[in-house]
């Protein structure tokens, strides 16, 4: 039977709001200077087409103007790190693929030489090797942003450049698929080497789609980048100085759209880049319509650099010569002693990696995705962390958004090109 | 300047505090003893160093060890076009370093991870709740002492988790294992793991 109080507030509204104080919590999304509580809190997310994936963004509006901005991620969290700690340096590979999954060709590079860095083979892998790592990396790259412009333009309105873009797209997943046998999840690149050569024909099929990927780039730009309506939705949108960029430590196309001309393939160039001759883009107001011109270049660029690695590629075999790295051949491995060992150590024990550590830096087509390995010999990684482009790019939104209106939000997120899978990882 | 100048430039300026600095494939490291004056030291890196890029700040878990934990962060430098890694060591007593958010600003969601994966605090952080995990998760999931199966957790209403994947696996080798046959991938639980030493 319920107790008997006696009544405090001899009015009904008067105890109604007493229990309410009691018993909610104070609302934790209020601003101190929000006396007149008229600012109305809004979820984005975790599921919205803008958000491009599960990035649930938690906004502050006072009437259509943006006053605060939390981002909640983690929705993919899958543990990465943690399953890295426990399988080999290949077993990890095909995690890799999972990171940006719009490029996943660029992560398998990425990894396979921060693990060679680890074990002192960059200087033993052979230049057809890293050819075929700059064409998969820059493919990577076109691809990535091709899907990152075609969506940025529906976001913003324009149908047509997503089935546009969406068209050469798949004719790289294509490329993709005779290369490696697996459209998305490709695991192309093994420790000291790739998985297969390439296979015949290959470099007239990527040659002709170099070809078209031009036309329809230009293609691209005409439907954009003097688009009334584009420019309107995206100059002076989602403004990013020069020093804020650095300090949030953005990389990739969004630090070069804010005038920082930082480009790993450049700065500290790795496999080959250094023989090839391509420019670095970079912005001078970055706003939401310099990160898209950026993206734009960089695609040209890409597509010279792999011209120029098709015309210069190298005979020869595609892997290191590490036999306590690498598979040897199968037909070896059935009838000699030696390589039979080789292949029972490698698949029980994984690389004898020294014990160390080292980061290695890679210039992917979000930013920078970088893998820091803490080895303490043997062949699993005692630590691995991975630095990911889209997770440190996606923390300058609570700085950003404020004083944006609602539908300027779209034009900002879009125009970052964030992943949530290497984000969460 | 290259990255050894820079770090025998900082060691100078703080004797006794930043070590010599150790070299690996090219990389610098430089070991800052207290962790309690990383802010300090991080400050003039980036002030007159030009270290104005903090690209990743992660820790490792040393379990077993006396200090536990050890919180790695990789500088950049735009203007000397070079990194720099400094290392600093949290015993598991203590769990807690002043943040470098007034340093970096992109050291926010850094150490917000490092918080959410490995339960060290950061003292000064303006904003420090889980990043990745939900509000309310009670473990701290990159520690060497929990398991890869996971925890069975429950925050009601919230979120829960179970071991996973609930049948047969998880298929995957365990480091240091003392012959092949413990390496190898296979489903293991808790019951069937002998007692770790």
């Amino acid at each position: 039977m319920a107790e008997a109080h006696e009544l405090k507030f001899k009015d009904t509204a008067a105890r109604a709001a007493a229990a309410a104080a009691c018993s909610a919590p104070p609302p934790a999304e209020a601003e101190p200077g929000d006396l007149a509580g008229d600012r109305m809190v809004l979820n984005v997310g975790p599921s919205h087409p803008a958000t491009h994936g599960v990035l649930r963004l938690v906004i502050e509006l006072d009437g259509e103007r943006i006053t605060r901005v939390r981002p909640e991620i983690g929705y993919l969290h899958r543990g990465d790190e943690k399953i890295a700690e426990n399988c080999t340096y290949t077993q990890f590979i095909p995690y890799t693929d999972r990171l940006d999954y719009l490029a996943p060709m660029a992560n398998n590079v990425a990894y396979a030489l921060a693990v060679e860095k680890l074990l002192g083979l960059e200087r033993q892998l052979p230049p057809r090797c890293q050819y075929i790592r700059v064409i998969c990396a820059e493919l990577a790259r076109l691809s990535s942003h091709l899907l990152g412009i075609g969506c940025y333009a529906m976001d913003c309105g324009a149908m047509t450049v997503f089935l546009h873009t969406f068209t050469e797209r798949e004719k790289i997943y294509n490329l993709c698929e005779s290369l490696t046998g697996a459209r998305f999840t490709t695991t192309y690149t093994r420790i000291g080497g790739l998985a297969r050569d390439l296979p015949p024909g290959w470099v007239e099929q990527c040659r002709q789609f170099l070809d078209e990927v031009v036309v329809n780039i230009e293609e691209t730009e005409t439907f954009l980048t003097r688009n009334r309506i584009f420019m309107d939705r995206t100059q002076g949108v989602g403004v990013i100085p020069r020093e804020v960029a650095i300090d949030y430590g953005l990389t990739g196309p969004n630090l070069r759209a804010s005038g920082v001309a930082h480009d790993l393939r450049k700065a500290h160039p790795y496999l080959v880049y250094d023989q090839l001759q391509f420019e670095v883009p970079v912005g001078t107001r970055g706003d939401c319509y310099d990160r898209y011109r950026v993206r734009m270049e960089e695609m040209r660029q890409s597509v010279r650099i792999v011209r120029q690695c098709l015309d210069q590629l190298p005979d020869g075999p595609v892997n290191a010569p590490a036999a306590k790295v690498l598979l040897p051949p199968k037909a070896r491995v059935l009838t000699k002693m030696e390589e039979l060992i080789h292949q029972f150590m490698n698949v029980t024990q994984g690389v004898n990696a020294p014990p160390g550590e080292v980061y290695f830096a890679h210039e992917n087509p979000k930013g920078e995705l970088g893998f820091y390995l803490d080895s303490r010999g043997g062949g699993t990684p005692y630590r691995l962390k991975i630095r990911s482009p889209s997770f440190v790019n996606l923390s300058i939104l609570s700085w950003l958004l404020p004083g944006h209106l609602l539908g300027d939000i779209v034009a900002v997120l879009g125009s970052f090109d964030f992943v949530m899978g290497e984000c969460d990882r | 300047m290259t990255a050894r100048e820079l770090a025998l430039q900082l060691g100078a300026q703080f004797p006794g505090l930043v070590s010599a600095p150790a070299e690996f494939r090219g990389e610098i490291t430089l070991r800052v003893a207290e962790a309690e004056r990383m802010p300090e030291v991080c400050a003039a890196a980036k002030a007159e160093l030009g270290f104005d890029y903090l690209v990743d700040m992660t820790s490792v878990d040393n379990y077993g060890q006396d200090p536990r934990f050890t919180v790695v962060y990789h500088l950049y430098s735009y203007r000397h076009h070079c990194w720099l890694r400094l290392k600093t060591a949290v015993s598991e007593e203590q769990s807690e370093l002043p943040t470098v958010t007034g340093v970096w600003r992109t050291a926010d969601w850094h150490e917000r991870e490092i918080y959410d994966m490995m339960g060290l605090r950061f003292r000064g952080h303006p904003d420090l709740r889980r990043i990745l995990m939900w509000e309310g998760y009670p473990y701290f999931p990159l520690r060497k002492d929990f398991p890869l199966a996971g925890r069975p957790s429950d925050v009601p209403e919230v979120a829960f988790t179970g071991a996973a994947p609930l049948e047969g696996g998880p298929f995957v080798t365990t480091a240091g294992g003392a012959d092949a046959a413990a390496r190898e991938p296979r489903a293991r639980t808790p019951e069937s793991e002998p007692p770790r030493d």
